[in-house]
């Protein structure tokens, strides 16, 4: 451990109290918090913000649930309780500036609290990471993955809810490594099933699950890793890898991890 | 003098039946919801790239240029059917020819694009009759909408063949008066010299009976339309005008939800009374749909180009983009009479849900706004869809069970999984970074 700095993951409530104002809030959101994968995102996200040495701070235990998930599944009581106590939360704290690594927050954060009186400025992790890289802020040496060949995976609510398609694959660029695409990409990409509501419950009978469909597209590019950035797509991802037997000789990244690991972080 | 009066009539007719069919047609709206036509400027913009440039279409290249070549060719084309009323009208002939060479700049057009429309409809019908395209099949295309796209399809042909017809034996008479042509006709004089030789009788018979074809033709298809999927020829260009231009992404605020949340938040005003009727929350039936939902219904064509990119109907589920909207055309054509003459508070004791979509098609859709990426004419599905399942979750309490229990959870303890929200943190324990990076 000699080599390695512990991170001090700086929670609001502690700096607010400071009188400090972080100028960036990072939204985890609860895949971020709660599930076992993303949460290994989130770390490395976090990582990369302290590296960064970014002026930011979480909410921590005062964050709750966006709502995207009872929103889009049609509890829009639920949704606009969980909105209005946020947005509370966020306008006490005079948060300006929000970062998420969660495409469904990002979405619901950017475009759907102003309707409820929260307007701030809200970054997906991949724009606030191309934004660091136009700073020239992250210069990998590494080759880690300069064997590999990468294939991204659009999330829905980055790529045809809110037009970004070109952050993440910025990005992807900087690492030393062979890129694919899906036939079905940028605003044509297919859906990895789990938005909508679909996440937590039972698929309508059909002919297979979509998260199959999905996976073998990004399995037949011939790609060693699917990248996402978004933590459904993650689940979605990697049980379709299980469910194809490829976990051989397949992985599914956050572009925030592919990052960290390229930094040496 | 005969002609003229003949013309009047048929005019009349066309336009009183025309008027008849639209006010039955536009009294639907008046059971919709209203919803505010914001930033006009952006909506032009938004029409001209997708209405009139066409951008979506081209998201299939190859058919996208076909249609688009039809849609630039009708504009044209309507310059010369406008003619053609007012030379009925006043028995003049080729009256616009004033305009001299900006006639014969759109004429020249007119002629051309007819040649390119008609191939292009030959294409079209070549592809719905013998090339099995899966976008044109599908459990919501009965016979009957197959039929209705076929006639359509044939109208527009004849509706091009009497076109360059009259053209050409404009030309052939004029050429044996030994009269100065008005206009420029490229592929009507190349079609002239196929006709060489026929009589005068001959060539003033079929160019009237051309000229006649021609304008019946519109007139007859002008009042099948609005009864035909292909009520998009009038609809599709408002409908992008009206259409919703946040980001896809985006899902509108039920406002009267934010009222009862923050009288909920706010026990200043819980006891405040409340005069208002308690609304019907989400939609169940075609009249608690806006009128911007009811405008998509009649711009839809049926193409299918939304159902082909769902998700849901790609791995065989129930769910199809473009049945939600012809459900809701469908049930508002059912149903609208009935509202009209008792009111809202018609019943028939059907209703949108459950007779026409079935919960299981709601519940299926993972709002990945596919649908609403590839349509052409910027309707929006997953809007609809998300106003139906507002209304299966907020008044009938139906959403799955593992969505009732994610709601649960978020009311609980503020995710949709049971966990603490102490533990919001927990991922950050432990984390180390790297010294010499």
């Amino acid at each position: 451990m000699e080599n390695k700095i512990k991170v001090q993951v700086p929670v609001m409530a502690e700096i607010f109290a400071t009188g400090h104002k972080p100028e960036w809030l990072f939204w985890v959101g609860s895949a971020g918090a709660f599930d076992d994968r993303y949460k290994k995102v989130t770390r490395e996200f976090a990582k990369i913000l302290s590296w960064l040495k970014t002026d930011y701070a979480v909410l921590g235990a005062e964050e709750s649930d966006s709502g995207d998930v009872a929103r889009r599944a049609g509890n829009e009581m639920l949704f606009q309780m969980q909105a209005l106590t946020n947005i509370q939360i966020l306008d006490m704290y005079e948060v300006k500036k929000i970062v998420t690594c969660c495409p469904h927050d990002y979405n619901t954060l950017k475009n759907e609290y102003p309707d409820l009186g929260g307007h701030y400025e809200v970054w997906h992790h991949t724009q606030f990471l191309q934004k660091m890289l136009d700073e020239g802020k992250l210069n990998i040496k590494s080759d880690l993955f300069s064997s590999k060949t990468i294939v991204f995976h659009d999330p829905c609510y980055l790529g045809r809810a809110n037009n970004e398609y070109d952050a993440p694959r910025d990005l992807l660029k900087i690492i030393p490594s062979a890129k694919v695409e899906m036939p079905r990409n940028r605003s044509f990409g297919l859906c990895c099933g789990a938005g909508g509501g679909q996440m937590f419950k039972e698929a309508e009978k059909g002919d297979k699950e979509v998260f199959i469909e999905r996976t073998e597209e990004a399995i037949a590019t011939g790609a060693d890793i699917i990248a996402t950035a978004c933590p459904f797509c993650m689940v979605m991802m990697t049980d379709g890898i299980k469910y194809k037997n490829q976990e051989d000789r397949m992985k599914n990244y956050d572009i925030a991890e592919l990052l960290s690991m390229s930094l040496g972080l | 003098m005969v002609k003229q009066i003949l013309f009047s009539i048929t005019l009349l007719i066309t336009l009183a039946v025309f008027a008849w069919t639209m006010r039955r047609l536009f009294f639907n709206f008046k059971f919709t919801k209203k919803l505010p036509l914001d930033n006009i400027p952006k909506r032009i913009k938004v029409t001209l790239e997708v209405a009139i440039g066409q951008t979506k279409i081209f998201r299939h290249p190859v058919m996208g240029l076909l249609h688009a070549l039809v849609f630039w060719g009708f504009m044209v084309i309507l310059v010369g059917s406008i003619e053609m009323v007012i030379d009925g009208l006043f028995g003049t002939e080729r009256v616009l020819g004033f305009l001299g060479p900006v006639y014969d700049f759109l004429f020249a057009a007119g002629d051309i694009f007819a040649a390119i429309i008609l191939v292009s409809i030959l294409v079209f019908l070549f592809r719905r009759l013998f090339m099995k395209v899966k976008r044109f099949y599908g459990p919501e295309m009965k016979p009957v909408s197959k039929a209705d796209a076929n006639l359509a399809l044939s109208f527009i042909l004849l509706l091009m063949i009497t076109l360059l017809g009259m053209n050409t034996f404009y030309l052939l008479e004029m050429d044996s008066h030994n009269e100065a042509l008005t206009g420029v006709y490229p592929v009507s004089i190349f079609l002239a010299g196929l006709f060489a030789g026929l009589s005068p009788e001959v060539i003033h018979f079929w160019h009237e009976f051309n000229w006649w074809g021609h304008i019946l033709l519109i007139f007859v298809f002008a009042n099948i339309l609005p009864y035909s999927k292909h009520f998009h020829v009038f609809m599709s260009v408002p409908n992008v005008f009206v259409s919703r231009i946040s980001p896809l992404g985006y899902a509108e605020n039920m406002e009267s939800i934010t009222k009862e949340v923050k009288m909920m938040l706010d026990p200043q005003t819980a006891f405040a009374a409340s005069t208002e009727v308690p609304p019907k929350f989400g939609v169940s039936d075609a009249e608690d749909t806006s009128w911007v939902n009811y405008m998509n219904a009649l711009s839809c064509t049926e193409c299918g180009r939304c159902t082909a990119v769902c998700p849901a109907n790609i791995t065989g589920k129930l769910l199809s983009p473009r049945k939600i909207m012809m459900d809701l055309r469908a049930r508002m054509k059912e149903k609208g009479p009935g509202l009209h003459r008792e009111g809202l508070t018609f019943n028939d004791g059907k209703s949108l849900i459950g007779d026409y979509i079935s919960e299981e098609e709601l519940w299926a859709c993972t709002m990945c706004n596919a649908c609403a990426q590839e349509c052409p004419v910027n309707i929006h599905q997953p809007s609809l869809i998300l106003d139906m399942r507002r209304y299966l979750v907020l008044e009938k309490s139906a959403a799955p069970a593992g969505l009732n229990a994610a709601f649960a959870n978020i009311e609980n303890n503020g995710a949709p999984w049971q966990f603490s929200p102490q533990d919001r943190m927990k991922w950050a324990e432990e984390l180390y970074v790297n010294a010499k990076a």
